[in-house]
C-alpha cells in the first residue's frame, strides 16, 4: 500500500457561528499532486491552515506526514512548506536575504550557500539583491516557491499559487512542481484553474465547507452523470436564457462562441435538446464532452440549492 | 435593447467640488465609527486625562517627607518642630540619632529635607548665642523644593516668638536668636537642567523604544508575513526576543549620545558610576521595549499600536516626577506614579548623575525595573498567538 502524507478524518472549524470547514475527511498519498478545488470561500484555505498547525481544528482528527495535527504541530511545521495565498515574505528585505532568513530559521545548513543554491535554481542570479517587493507576480511567485522548498520540505502546501500569474509562468510553475513530486515531494495545490485541476493526479472538490467529487479528474466528470450538448452560432445570450427555462436542463455555460448545455439526466436533456432545436433553427447543435469546469460549475450550483 | 442601461457617462453628470467632498466625508465618518478603539481615543481619553492631570499636577508640593536629627529635647525644640510641621510643607517621616543615617535617608530619596536640631540648641538660644539649624535639601529638582525652603526661615521665626516669653522675650527683640543653615544638596545652584536633562535621557527612552516594538508584531500582521512566520518552525519567545534584542543594541547607542551631550552641553555632573547608569539604562529600555512588544500583541493594527504607546507615554511624562514634582501629587497619583517605569528610572537616572549614587541605594527601583520588564514579556507571550484563530 502507498504510504499516506495527509490523513485527516471529520475536520471541522467555526467562525463565529459559521462552519466553514465540515466534517471533512481527506486521504494523501505520498509523492502526489493532489488539486484542491473549490469556489471562493469554500474552505480551502482554512483546510490548510488546519493541516499546517496555523489554525486548529473545531473537531476532528488526523496526521500530517504522521505527525498529529492537533499536539504535533512543531513537527509538521519543520517538515512542511507553506506558500501562502498573498505574498508572504518581506518585501522590505531582497531575495537573497528573505531566502537566508527562511534557511535559518529551519536551521538549513550553511545559510548563505542554501540561499546562493536557490537563486541560482530560480534563476534569479541577477536580481539577488534585489527587494522582494519590487518584483513582478511571476517572479514573486517562483521566489515564494523557492522560499518554500528551500528547506527541503516532505510535503508542499500551496494556497492558490498561480492566481494573478500569466500562462508561461504557470506552466513552469507547474513543470517545477511534477519534478518535485517526481523526487517524492507531496503537493497539495488549490486553484481555481481548470487546467491545472488537471494536471493534477487527484482533485478534491470542496463547497461551502464539504467535500463534495474526488478522484482523478477523468473520474470526477464519469462521476458526475452529466451530459453535454454544444451550441455554436450568433446571439447566444437570448438562447442561453430561454433554455435555461426549460425542464432537463441544468446548466447553460457560455465559452466564447459556444454555449455549454448539460444536464445530470441524458434522457430529459436529450428530450429538452429536441425540443429547442426545433423552435430554433439558427444554430448548430451537436453532442459534446462535459469538462471538469462544467461539473464543478454543477456541483456548486447544487451544493448552493442545499446550503445557501 | 437594455444597452442603454450602460451607456455610463451619457448619463451621469460631473458631481462637482461638493458632492465628491461630502462623499469622502461620509466615507472617513464611516470608517471612523467601525474603528472602535479610534472612537474611544477621541471621546473618553481626552476626558479622563483631563481629570487625571488637572487633579495630579501641583506645582506647589506639601507634605514632602523629612527626616529629622534632634540632638537637644527641650520644649523650645518640640515647638520649632510643632510649627514646621503646621507649615503643611513638611512631614516627619522619621527621628534618627546618626546624621550617617541621616545622609543615607536623603541620598537614596527616601526623604526630602533632613533637619538637625543641634545639641544644648534651647539653652544656646536663651544665652543668644545664636546656635544654627541645618536643613538640608535635596534640591535635585528645584521646583519640588522651592516653595518649602522659602517657607522655612519665617516659620520656625515665629515658633521661637512664641516659645519665647517673659524675661528671654528681649532675646528675640534684637537680633534673631538663631540661625538657619541651608545646605542645597546635589544641585546647590539650582540649575534647572541638571534636573531636566537626566530626565530627559528616560523620556527619549520610553518615546522611542516603545515605538520600535509597538509595531513589531502588528506591523507582520498587517503585510500578512505573520501567516509565512507562524507556518515556520519558530517560537513566541524566540520571535519575541528576535524582534527585541537588535533595539536594546539601539538605546544603547541612544543613551550614550544623549548622556556625553549632557555633560559636554549642558555640564550635568556624573557623580556616580557610568558603567552602573549604562547597565541600569539599558535595563530601562529593555523594559520599555518589552512594554511595546506587549502593546503590539495588543493592537490589532499599527494605528491602534501608536495610540497605545502615546497613552502610555502621557502619564510617564506627566506623573512621574519628569515636569511635575512627584512629591506634590496627591497620593493616588503618586501609586500610580509608581507603576510607571520612567518613574523609577528618573530616580536611578538622577541619584546616579546627580547624588552619586550606588546600586545599593536604589535596589528598588532596579527591582520594579526587572519586574516590568518581565511582567510585560510574560504578558506578550501570554497574548501572542500561535495560529490563527
Amino acid at each position: 500500500m502507498k504510504e499516506i502524507a495527509i490523513d485527516v478524518d471529520g475536520l471541522t472549524k467555526s467562525f463565529g457561528g459559521r462552519a466553514v470547514v465540515k466534517d471533512l475527511t481527506l486521504k494523501v498519498p505520498k509523492g502526489e499532486i493532489f488539486g484542491f478545488l473549490g469556489p471562493n470561500g469554500s474552505g480551502k484555505t482554512t483546510t490548510i491552515r488546519m493541516l499546517c498547525g496555523l489554525l486548529t481544528p473545531d473537531s476532528g482528527h488526523g496526521t500530517c506526514l504522521g505527525y498529529d495535527i492537533l499536539t504535533e504541530a512543531d513537527k509538521i511545521k519543520r517538515d512542511v512548506g507553506y506558500m501562502t495565498q498573498r505574498f508572504s515574505l518581506y518585501t522590505d528585505l531582497s531575495i537573497r536575504e528573505n531566502l537566508e532568513f527562511v534557511a535559518r530559521v529551519y536551521g538549513v545548513p550553511k545559510p548563505r550557500e542554501a540561499a546562493t543554491e536557490a537563486i541560482h535554481r530560480l534563476g534569479l542570479e541577477g536580481r539577488a539583491g534585489q527587494l522582494a517587493g519590487e518584483l513582478s507576480g511571476g517572479w514573486k511567485q517562483r521566489l515564494a516557491l523557492g522560499a518554500c522548498i528551500l528547506p527541503s520540505p516532505r510535503l508542499l502546501l500551496l494556497d492558490e499559487p498561480t492566481a494573478g500569474v500569466d500562462p508561461k509562468a504557470r506552466r513552469e510553475f507547474w513543470e517545477e512542481i511534477h519534478r518535485l513530486a517526481a523526487d517524492g515531494i507531496t503537493v497539495l495545490v488549490s486553484t481555481h484553474y481548470m487546467d491545472e485541476a488537471e494536471r493534477c493526479h487527484e482533485l478534491a472538490y470542496i463547497a461551502f465547507g464539504e467535500l463534495l467529487a474526488r478522484g482523478t479528474a477523468h473520474d470526477v466528470v464519469a462521476q458526475s452523470r452529466l451530459s453535454t450538448w454544444i451550441v455554436t452560432g450568433s446571439d447566444l445570450q437570448p438562447l442561453a436564457e430561454e433554455l435555461h427555462r426549460r425542464d432537463g436542463i441544468d446548466m447553460v455555460a457560455p465559452f466564447g462562441n459556444e454555449l455549454h448545455v448539460s444536464g445530470r439526466d441524458k434522457r430529459a436533456l436529450d428530450k429538452a435538446i429536441a425540443a429547442a432545436k426545433k423552435a430554433d433553427g439558427s444554430h448548430r447543435w451537436k453532442r459534446g464532452e462535459p469538462s471538469l469546469e462544467d461539473v464543478f460549475i454543477l456541483l456548486m450550483d447544487q451544493a448552493k440549492d442545499n446550503f445557501a | 435593447m437594455n444597452a442603454s442601461r450602460y451607456n455610463g457617462a451619457g448619463r451621469r453628470r460631473d458631481p462637482g467640488f461638493i458632492r465628491r467632498t461630502w462623499a469622502m466625508i461620509v466615507k472617513e465618518f464611516v470608517q471612523m465609527r467601525r474603528d472602535r478603539m479610534t472612537f474611544a481615543t477621541m471621546l473618553i481619553v481626552p476626558i479622563m486625562q483631563l481629570v487625571l492631570f488637572g487633579y495630579a499636577i501641583n506645582t506647589d508640593p506639601k507634605h514632602l517627607p523629612a527626616v529629622v536629627l534632634v540632638r537637644d529635647s527641650g520644649p523650645l525644640t518640640r515647638a520649632v518642630l510643632a510649627s514646621l510641621k503646621n507649615t503643611d510643607y513638611f512631614e516627619f517621616k522619621q527621628e534618627v540619632h546618626d546624621p550617617e543615617e541621616m545622609d543615607k535617608m536623603i541620598r537614596s530619596g527616601a526623604v526630602q529635607f533632613a533637619i538637625e536640631i543641634p545639641a544644648s540648641f534651647e539653652r544656646d538660644v536663651r544665652r543668644g548665642n545664636r546656635p544654627s539649624i541645618l536643613v538640608i535639601a535635596d534640591a535635585t529638582d528645584p521646583v519640588a523644593t522651592g516653595s518649602a525652603i522659602s517657607a522655612l526661615e519665617g516659620i520656625i521665626d515665629s515658633a521661637l516668638k512664641r516659645e519665647l516669653r517673659g524675661p528671654d522675650e528681649a532675646v528675640t527683640k534684637s537680633v534673631a536668636p538663631f540661625e538657619v543653615r541651608l545646605q542645597r544638596r546635589y544641585n546647590p545652584e539650582g540649575i534647572t537642567q541638571y534636573n531636566i536633562v537626566p530626565g530627559l535621557l528616560g523620556v527619549v527612552l520610553t518615546m522611542t523604544m516603545m515605538m520600535f516594538t509597538a509595531l513589531a508584531v502588528t506591523r507582520e500582521i498587517e503585510r500578512g508575513t505573520m501567516e509565512s512566520l507562524l507556518a515556520m518552525p519558530i517560537r513566541p519567545v524566540e520571535i519575541m526576543i528576535g524582534k527585541i534584542a537588535p533595539f536594546v543594541l539601539v538605546g544603547f547607542v541612544q543613551m550614550t549620545i544623549i548622556l556625553g551631550a549632557a555633560h559636554l552641553l549642558f555640564g550635568v555632573p556624573i557623580l556616580g558610576s557610568v558603567p552602573l547608569l549604562i547597565a541600569l539604562a539599558t535595563l530601562f529600555a529593555a523594559a520599555n521595549l518589552a512594554i511595546g512588544y506587549t502593546f503590539s500583541t495588543v493592537a490589532t493594527n499599527q494605528l491602534q499600536a501608536v495610540q497605545m504607546t502615546f497613552f502610555f507615554f502621557l502619564p510617564n511624562i506627566l506623573l512621574s516626577g519628569f515636569m511635575f514634582p512627584y512629591r506634590g501629587m496627591p497620593l493616588w497619583a503618586q501609586a500610580i506614579g509608581e507603576v510607571l517605569p520612567l518613574t523609577h528610572f528618573l530616580r536611578i537616572v538622577r541619584g546616579i548623575t546627580l547624588k552619586g549614587s550606588g546600586f545599593g541605594d536604589m535596589q528598588i527601583d532596579v527591582l520594579a525595573l526587572t519586574l516590568f520588564m518581565v511582567a510585560a514579556m510574560a504578558l506578550a507571550l501570554f497574548r501572542f498567538r500561535k495560529t490563527l484563530d
